[in-house]
């Protein structure tokens, strides 16, 4: 199972994502997920660690799946939260590349 | 816990004392509503001021016709969401005129003292001792209060008239 | 309109400013997220699944050009352009920067607007029908009773951290266009038979995860006790209601449980301690509120609609989208916000400011919000129509389906909202594409298409005729069907039909629906009445029976 860690960027509530790169990403493009669980518990701590310094808020894992060569969400929440809203393809991460 | 009154951080005199725990050998007591029902008659005698605790699932009209031997009245909040004792807080003000300390205790904080304050209380629990500081900022946040209530406070549609 | 005076100025930018430092604390890291969580859910600010979202109050419905031409500069400066008329009357920004809001506030402090009380266990937005001053069947004008609420409910001190949200809905007209019913309070002024206004009280209705509709606990309040009543009923239900379950702790719960009549009689005894207090309204006070709401300057028409036929369009729209007023020679208009194909109740900045400048030219200056997410122009002459439809066509707002299946209420659902279990948006936009034809649409005539994304019921599925709710079935979107909900005064509850469907199985569903409805209608049957008669059964066979 992939992981990696979504939660909403405190100042402007902008979906970004955790993976073992080093910086929170604003999409799932260059995402390196947790392989295991330690690996995501130890992503889980930095999400968690983050939340405490007030850069993010409510840091959790989801669970990531390979589509075509790209991480997306297993779950039609995140999925969605990863993209942006469905009816306004304009809008949200999907408008932005 | 500091215990805010008149905007100052003071001493609590009151020896709290939890359900049937020992009494103290003198001084003013807070007792829990079990006790006071239980040993009416002895701590209406007792030597000094007595106060009785609510928890939230306890209406001040259990207490209603003792108040005159009652000298403080604390209302729990256990979350700073249940608002029941808001209520209490008024019907023991403006229903039962009970005229003693109305006092705070629990999740009490300084967004609310300004609800808390405007249906009767006077004297809060609080967590840090920073609360008189916070609250004379917070209290300073509003000058428009809409809803008659016991306290002194002039309300819009009032001061509209005159 | 109300206009405030400086006390509600104050009021409104003393909260602006206070909320404004609350912002600047959680951004400097001095408040956490779970102590600043209630301060902003207090303000109307919600996280949801893409950004902050902001909720702003339209006291019952009612919103100047200058207020709206403020939410479209909101909209384009510090959102994406848009943003979304709500079922409560109110408008909401998706994309809000948590860093903008000290900025925002202040903005709408300056028009009279604010987020207060727009969300959390509180008095919501008070709600009224949307024709109301205007309204041909109008007995008393409901909104000076509204804004004596508002005030009233403003940070209540003893009122604002109820076991659960709390809403409050308000109609002065035999025809009830404010859900009343549906609502933790629902009060309906008629008159007494000494000719003296009143309100019938109801108590308990709500949708969401169990459905009541509202009970009446007195048939006539004297108008001037309308604060005490309230009050009192406020205060049984902070006292009583349950705390120990969020998902029982709406006051319908409580009345449920104890039974109208019991809760009517605590009410009682409560409100005969308090109703000789300063909360019984001063008729100086009611005639003081009274006065903002004075009906506008119209002219003396005669009523002559013999320019209203002509180009077939207009002609259509006319007879769709207009309702009668009390002025000869005036009309009320509806505008419709749910475009075939697109998200019901969302608006451009573009349209806000458009619309706005036709509210200046044809209605005084000012507009309501309906709680189909629509939008109402109140006091238009009956001779304007004719640019007012061109320049409607111009912005979009021109779309003839007031009360036809398209017009559909529609919750925002999982493509904006956390608490969703499937989306509700793409639903409503292929269902009113299905239904596009105007030619269909008039023959299937009044219907209410309601859906929600879960069974919070913000797109009020339960009072639809036809209700569709999302659920989440295994990571896959699942919907239900439920017939026979009405809003109105027959308020009613939808009952689910039975199996759910995936996306393109609900709307064949819905069109199945429709079919047996034409079937077995007889000559001038609306849906709703068709199904009492029938009942579930032959919907049932025909639903299930279609080859899959
Ligand atoms: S009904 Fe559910 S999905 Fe729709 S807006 Fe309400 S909470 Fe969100």
């Amino acid at each position: 199972m992939h992981q990696v860690v979504i939660a909403n960027r405190l100042t402007d509530g902008i979906v970004v994502f955790l993976g073992r790169e080093p910086e929170w990403l604003e999409g799932l493009e260059n995402c390196q997920p947790a392989q295991d669980a330690a690996q995501a518990e130890a992503l889980l701590a930095r999400g968690a660690a983050a939340e405490a310094e007030q850069f993010v808020v409510g840091p959790e894992l989801i669970e990531v799946e390979l589509r075509e060569g790209v991480w997306v969400p297993v779950k039609m929440r995140e999925a969605m939260r990863s993209r942006g809203p469905s009816v306004r393809s304009d809008l949200g991460k999907q408008a932005e590349n | 816990m500091p215990l805010l009154r008149d905007g100052k951080i003071t001493e609590d005199p009151y020896t709290r004392v939890v359900g049937s725990d020992e009494l103290p050998g003198e001084g003013p007591i807070l007792v829990d509503l079990s006790r006071w029902q239980a040993e009416r008659d002895a701590l209406v005698a007792w030597g000094s001021e007595v106060g009785v605790q609510l928890a939230a699932d306890e209406s001040p009209a259990a207490i209603a016709l003792d108040l005159e031997h009652i000298a403080l009245v604390a209302l729990e909040f256990p979350a700073f969401t249940d608002g029941r004792a808001y209520s209490y807080a008024r019907l023991l003000r403006e229903r039962h005129r009970f005229e003693g300390e109305l006092r705070a205790v629990g999740d009490v904080l300084i967004e609310q003292l300004h609800f808390m304050d405007r249906v009767g209380f006077d004297s809060f629990d609080m967590k840090s001792a920073e609360a008189a500081e916070e609250w004379k900022t917070a209290q300073a946040d509003m000058s428009v209060w809409y809803q008659p209530t016991g306290d002194e406070r002039a309300t819009a549609t009032r001061l509209r008239r005159s | 309109m109300y206009q405030y005076d400086e006390f509600d100025a104050d009021f409104v930018q003393e909260r602006a400013v206070q909320f404004g430092r609350q912002v600047e604390d959680r951004l400097a890291g001095k408040i956490t997220e779970e102590q600043f969580r209630p301060l902003r859910l207090m303000n109307g600010l919600y996280l949801q699944l893409h950004a902050y979202m902001l909720r702003i109050n339209v006291p019952y419905g009612c919103l100047n050009s200058t207020q709206m031409r403020k939410l479209a500069h909101i909209a384009r400066v510090f959102d994406k352009g848009y943003g979304h008329l709500t079922t409560r009357q109110n408008m909401q920004f998706n994309w809000i920067k948590l860093s903008d809001m000290p900025a925002i506030l202040l903005e709408l402090a300056s028009v009279e607007m604010h987020g207060i009380q727009s969300s959390g266990n509180c008095i919501r937005n008070i709600t009224a029908d949307e024709y109301a001053g205007s309204a041909a069947d109008e007995i008393e004008d409901p909104r000076v009773y509204c804004e004596i609420l508002r005030q009233w409910s403003s940070l209540h001190p003893e009122f604002s951290f109820l076991p659960r949200k709390f809403k409050i809905a308000v109609s002065g007209s035999d025809r009830d266009r404010a859900v009343i019913k549906a609502h933790d309070i629902g009060l309906r002024l008629h008159k007494n038979e000494a000719g003296e206004a009143g309100f019938e009280v109801f108590v308990g209705g709500g949708l969401g995860r169990t459905p009541f509709i509202g009970k009446s606990i007195r048939d006539f309040l004297p108008t001037q006790h309308v604060l005490s009543y309230c009050e009192a009923i406020l205060r049984v239900y902070n006292q009583l209601g349950r705390r120990d379950n969020k998902y029982k702790a709406r006051i319908k719960i409580l009345v449920h449980e104890m039974g109208a009549d019991v809760f009517g009689e605590k009410v009682e005894k409560e409100w005969a301690e308090i109703r000789e207090t300063a909360l019984e309204l001063a008729d100086s006070e009611t005639a003081r509120i009274r006065g903002f709401f004075a009906p506008p300057a119209h002219e003396k028409l005669d009523d002559d609609d013999s320019d209203l036929a002509g180009d077939p369009a207009f002609a259509t729209w006319v007879e769709q989208q207009t309702a009668g007023h009390k002025k000869p020679g005036y009309t009320i208009v509806n505008v419709s916000c749910s475009p075939v194909g697109k998200p019901p109740g969302d608006i451009s900045a573009a349209q806000m400011d458009g619309f706005a400048d036709l509210a200046d030219t044809y209605n005084f200056g000012e507009m309501r919000v309906t709680h189909n997410q629509n939008l109402v122009l109140t006091d238009v002459r009956k001779k304007d129509l004719l640019p007012l439809w061109q320049k409607l066509v111009t912005l979009g707002l021109a779309t003839p389906n007031h009360g036809l299946i398209s017009d559909t209420i529609c919750c925002p659902g999982l493509d904006y909202c956390a608490l969703a279990n499937a989306r509700s948006i793409p639903l409503a936009e292929k269902l009113s594409e299905r239904f596009a034809d105007q030619q269909k649409q008039k023959d299937i005539g009044e219907i209410y298409l309601n859906m929600s994304g879960c069974i919070n019921a913000c797109g009020h599925h339960h009072i639809g005729n036809i209700g569709i709710v999302g659920v989440d079935k295994k990571n896959s979107e699942l919907y239900q069907l439920m017939l026979g909900g009405s809003a109105e005064e027959d308020a009613s509850l939808g009952k689910i039909l039975g199996r759910g469907f995936d996306e393109d199985g609900i709307v064949d569903a819905v069109e199945c629906v429709i079919n047996t409805y034409i079937e077995l209608r007889e000559a001038g049957e609306k849906f709703i009445e068709t199904y009492r008669r029938v009942g579930p059964d032959p919907f049932k066979e025909k639903v299930y029976s279609a080859p899959a």
